[in-house]
């Protein structure tokens, strides 16, 4: 780097250089300070002399609004069109803050005509604050017609405040469909961070949640404006230009509205849930998560009494159980370890162990494992350990495979990770390893815990939604598919449907697909065979593959017995049961869980057997 | 200092009055511009304000004190501007910074230190410390500037506007942002570089325009083009369009414009006073409007193609096309060609501390042109 030479000597010579340059340059900075003038000027004489005319029209007008116009919300239907979202027209109360003196006392006259509580004022106040004064902000939804009809009357009082008709989100399924549908709610400070707020302009209401929140984008639509002439107090006179707004997409769900219900009716008073769906597109049939609520209360502002109320609930109604509860898998996942003992080679088909109600593992003499049945099973291959449940077998099992081996086996059909589904807040559950309890807990990895893994105790947890989607990944011999609830997307301006595509999240390898044939069969003998935990649920109509579990709640202690009538209702077991059918061409799996329910085969089998049993006949409700 | 050699006659301009001048430091052609300027503010001020006299009295006296802050920067040669271009700098960091932690702290944005008798911005003071700091950078160095030169420069450039960035004032940071880029263009960086920096942007823009989520990519479709947002941003550039679309070849005449008094025209007295002046006084007031820009901005270049030293030449010129786009902007903006950045109108916009600093520019834009060594003719 050359230092400017102080001496003077080269100064001249550089100096020179360095003016010429900088002449150079500036004189370039001229014409540019020209031609940007002059495009300003360009601009002003097409404002000015050109459009002269038309701005004039537009400030003679004594005033000029612009309003917007909300787009219609789309529809969402069932997979039948069944109508689940439909939007009712209703009254609602909006002011001007502009056009009006003095709000505090407007507000109070309007209170003497109508009913208002405090936290619409509140909220209003609130919506104020954020936008512009001359934005129209709606202060009560839902007026009666008598009320609207008092208003009308006192209108002339209320320079600025009016009655707009809209519409407002309605679900005539309600409770029915809460989970899936989720509900619309006023659009909060919170959601504005994530939208792009021109868009909203005119809209009040903004999904929440379920498919309303995960579909927000195409069901809103893109908003319209108009461009209104009115009168000082805010009437309109003339419509002077408008650009339509573009409605909202339909949905057509996948969910079977009748099969919900059936499914519904099936849980009755239990807290549990149901989630059914086709394994060879991924498209969930039915999904249910008991309690429900009324998603209708939340559409205008859910009083806080309610909400409270279902906040409080021990029951958790707000709690979507199907995609968000995790539970222990229990012996539902023993079909998947067994189907990895045998792709492992860790153990054959028709090779077992003689289980006498508890194991011994070699690494620790002391503190045998139990097996639910004291007794035992006595001898136990591969087919009589799925279809009795035997615990001692995949003790065994889990052992030979260790929890690497085990642990890899699942995560490829999805246990430990978020299934995809087009839902707000689903859970991931969780699948131990090595790993996960170094970082997690700081621990190493005890062996102990790799044979209560073998059952589906221990650290392992699933979803319902979960459960259903790694058995019909099963049921269709490793095609791991992303479950959808939308059939189609129906667009209102061309009345085209697209439909949903079936998007795999990855293919199980297959080593040898006698062995997937084998876990299935086993799978269709729990429910079949003469000593199925599910053949209550046997029938002749069609062949059924499933399999039970119960898991803890609450752990035992070294000698204590199992006793339910003993236990209160919430430590009792869950009780789990996954299936698919046609168990030879499978069309449905489904997972059930009810909570505290006790025994899957006596409490989650009859369950789920309904529901296939009405999507098989396609019995009416 | 001592190279100083007090006022000595200018040319042909040995007048007595021109001595005079000289010997306070006052560039005439520039005090002329200045003073016009401000006739048109007051002028146009007193129709947006709603003929409030106390309005008026309130920027009268700011142009007082700026027209003082210009004298008071006249008379202090260009030399010790070069002296203390690194400690302004550096005190302008740091009391960038200091917004930062206090707002941080205040859990809100903040743009101002408050020292109990009166508000400062330190963006404000960047505004000239960050062209100031550059040119003093670069004049240290032949022109035109090496690789490293330009590299350091840039730095010098880039930190503060990020920091007014984050606090967040666009419109400032995109001011200080030219200012700095006028001093390296002119200091004479190859066209090559200009253009791979301009290539650069071209690519890269499609890439970050890629990753961003939609409503993101919405928010920058609606701040490139206002009028999408009609409730929104959009709400004023439509109606500013209608006041000076209205206006016509003449205007209405002073004083009756219909949308700063119907309360249309939002911000009437401040970043859309340009509205107003076009609505009352047609594309015609316009013009002398922009004859009177230009003229200031002539005369800044004049003053740094006549500096003697490269320090001086780089800050005037820098200082002069900042002044361009300053009003550039603003006009642009008020007429829908460019995005609302929130600029004022210079030196007719009803504000306090950016008139200041305007005026402060301009003080010494008069230093260097009344403190030149005159070389014999």
């Amino acid at each position: 780097m050359k230092y400017r030479d102080k001496s003077g000597k080269n100064e001249a010579i550089h100096g020179y250089r360095d003016t010429r340059i900088f002449t150079n340059r500036a004189i370039l900075a001229l014409v540019f300070v020209l031609l940007l003038t002059l495009v300003l000027v360009a601009r002003l004489v097409y404002l000015q002399v050109l459009s002269h005319e038309h701005f004039t029209t537009l400030s003679q007008k004594n005033r000029v609004t612009i309003y917007p116009v909300p787009p219609t919300r789309g529809l969402i239907y069932d997979r039948n069109g069944v109508v689940l979202a439909e939007n009712i027209p209703t009254f609602r109360l909006e002011l001007i803050p502009e056009r009006i003196k003095d709000i505090d006392a407007t507000i109070s006259e309007l209170r003497k005509l109508l009913p208002i509580d405090n936290a619409a004022i509140e909220r209003f106040h609130k919506e104020r604050k954020r936008r512009r004064s001359f934005n129209s902000i709606p202060l009560r939804f839902q007026l009666s017609d008598e009320e609207v009809a008092v208003f009308a009357v006192n209108r002339y009082r209320f320079p600025g405040v009016d009655i707009k008709a809209g519409l407002t989100r309605h679900y005539p399924a309600g409770s029915l469909m809460a989970h899936v549908v989720g509900y619309v709610g006023r659009i909060s400070e919170a959601d504005l961070q994530t939208i792009n707020s021109a868009n909203y302009r005119g809209s009040t209401h903004i999904g929440k949640t379920g498919i309303e929140r995960s579909y927000e984008a195409s069901l809103h639509g893109t908003v319209g404006y108009q461009q209104v002439e009115t009168d000082v107090l805010g009437r309109k006179l003339r419509i002077l230009d408008q650009t339509a707004p573009v409605p909202g997409q339909n949905l057509h769900l996948s969910i079977d509205a009748n099969l919900q219900q059936i499914a519904v009716d099936a849980l009755g008073e239990e807290n549990g849930a149901v989630v059914a769906l086709d394994p060879r597109n991924g498209e969930v049939l039915a999904l249910v998560s008991l309690p429900g609520y009324d998603p209708n209360l939340f559409v205008s502002g859910i009083k806080s009494k309610d909400y409270s109320k279902l906040r409080d609930s021990p029951d958790r109604p707000l709690f979507n159980r199907a995609i968000r509860g995790q539970y222990p898998p229990g012996s539902t996942i023993k079909p998947f370890i067994g189907l990895a003992g045998l792709e492992l080679g860790k153990i054959e088909e028709n090779s077992g162990l003689f289980c006498r109600g508890a194991y011994v593992p070699e690494f620790q003499s002391k503190r045998p494992y139990r097996d639910w049945k004291r007794s035992g099973h006595g001898y136990t291959d591969l087919e009589k350990s799925i279809v009795e449940s035997c615990d001692v077998y995949y003790y065994e099992l889990a052992y030979r495979l260790g929890i690497d081996q085990m642990s890899d086996f699942l995560e490829k059909f999805g246990f430990g990770s978020k299934t995809g589904i087009d839902l707000p807040g689903e859970a991931a559950g969780l699948l131990p390893s090595r790993e996960w309890k170094r970082r997690n807990r700081q621990q190493p990895w005890y062996p102990g815990e790799t044979l209560i893994t073998g059952i589906g105790q221990g650290y392992t947890l699933t979803t319902p939604l979960q459960l259903a989607v790694t058995t019909a990944t099963l049921a269709i011999n490793g095609k791991h598919l992303q479950p959808t609830l939308i059939h189609n997307i129906e667009y209102p301006d061309t009345g085209l449907r697209e439909h949903q595509k079936i998007r795999i999240v990855n293919n199980v390898p297959v080593v040898d697909p006698y062995n997937w044939s084998a876990i299935k069969h086993a799978m269709f003998q729990v429910v079949h065979g003469q000593h199925g935990t599910a053949r209550r649920i046997a029938n002749s109509d069609y062949r059924i593959a499933g399999k039970t579990g119960t898991s803890q709640v609450f752990g035992l202690k070294k000698d204590e017995t199992y006793d339910a009538e003993k236990l209160a209702k919430k430590l009792r077991d869950h009780a789990l049961f996954v299936a698919f059918a046609p168990a030879e061409d499978p069309r449905i799996a489904i997972a059930v869980i009810v909570e505290n329910g006790g025994s899957g085969g006596a409490i989650a089998s009859p369950i789920a057997s309904k529901v296939i049993s009405a999507f098989m006949t396609g019995e009416k409700k | 200092m001592t190279q100083y050699a007090g006022p000595v006659p200018m040319g042909n301009a040995d007048t007595h009055r021109g001595r005079l001048l000289r010997r306070l430091h006052i560039d005439l052609p520039l005090f002329v511009g200045l003073m016009f300027l401000s006739g048109i503010s007051l002028l146009v001020l007193y129709s947006a304000g709603e003929q409030n006299p106390e309005l008026i009295l309130r920027q009268t006296t700011r142009l007082g004190i700026g027209f003082g802050v210009a004298f008071v920067l006249a008379q202090i040669p260009p030399r010790s501007f070069q002296h203390w271009a690194p400690w302004l700098y550096g005190l302008g960091l740091l009391l960038l910074v200091a917004v930062l932690v206090l707002g941080e702290i205040g859990k809100g944005a903040q743009r101002w230190l408050n020292f109990g008798l009166f508000r400062f911005q330190p963006s404000e003071l960047m505004k000239i410390a960050v062209p100031m700091m550059a040119a003093q950078y670069l004049a240290t160095y032949h022109l035109p500037p090496r690789p490293r030169a330009i590299g350091i420069a840039s730095i010098l450039i880039v930190v503060p506007v990020l920091l007014i960035v984050k606090q967040p004032d666009l419109g400032t940071s995109l001011l200080i942002a030219t200012a700095g880029a006028f001093v390296l263009l002119l200091s004479g960086i190859t066209k090559r570089l200009i253009f791979s920096v301009l290539g650069l942007i071209a690519i890269a823009t499609p890439v970050i325009w890629h990753l961003m989520h939609d409503y993101q990519r919405q928010r920058v479709l609606t701040f490139l083009n206002p009028e999408s947002d009609p409730l929104g941003a959009g709400y004023h550039i439509i109606q500013s369009k209608i006041a000076i679309g209205s206006g016509g070849w003449f205007g209405k005449g002073w004083l009756n414009g219909t949308q700063a008094y119907l309360d249309f025209l939002p911000e009437s007295s401040t970043d859309f006073i340009f509205a107003v002046l076009g609505e009352e006084f047609g594309l015609t007031g316009i013009l002398v409007l922009l004859v009177g820009y230009l003229f200031i901005v002539w005369r800044g270049m004049v003053i740094a193609i006549q500096a003697q030293d490269c320090f001086s030449r780089l800050l005037a010129g820098s200082l002069t096309l900042t002044f361009f786009i300053y009003f550039f902007v603003n006009i642009g903006m008020v007429t829908g060609l460019l995005p609302v950045v929130g600029l004022p109108l210079p030196l007719i916009s009803y504000g306090g501390s950016s008139m200041v600093t305007l005026m402060a520019a301009f003080g010494i834009l008069m230093s260097i042109q009344t403190h030149r060594k005159l070389v014999a003719s």
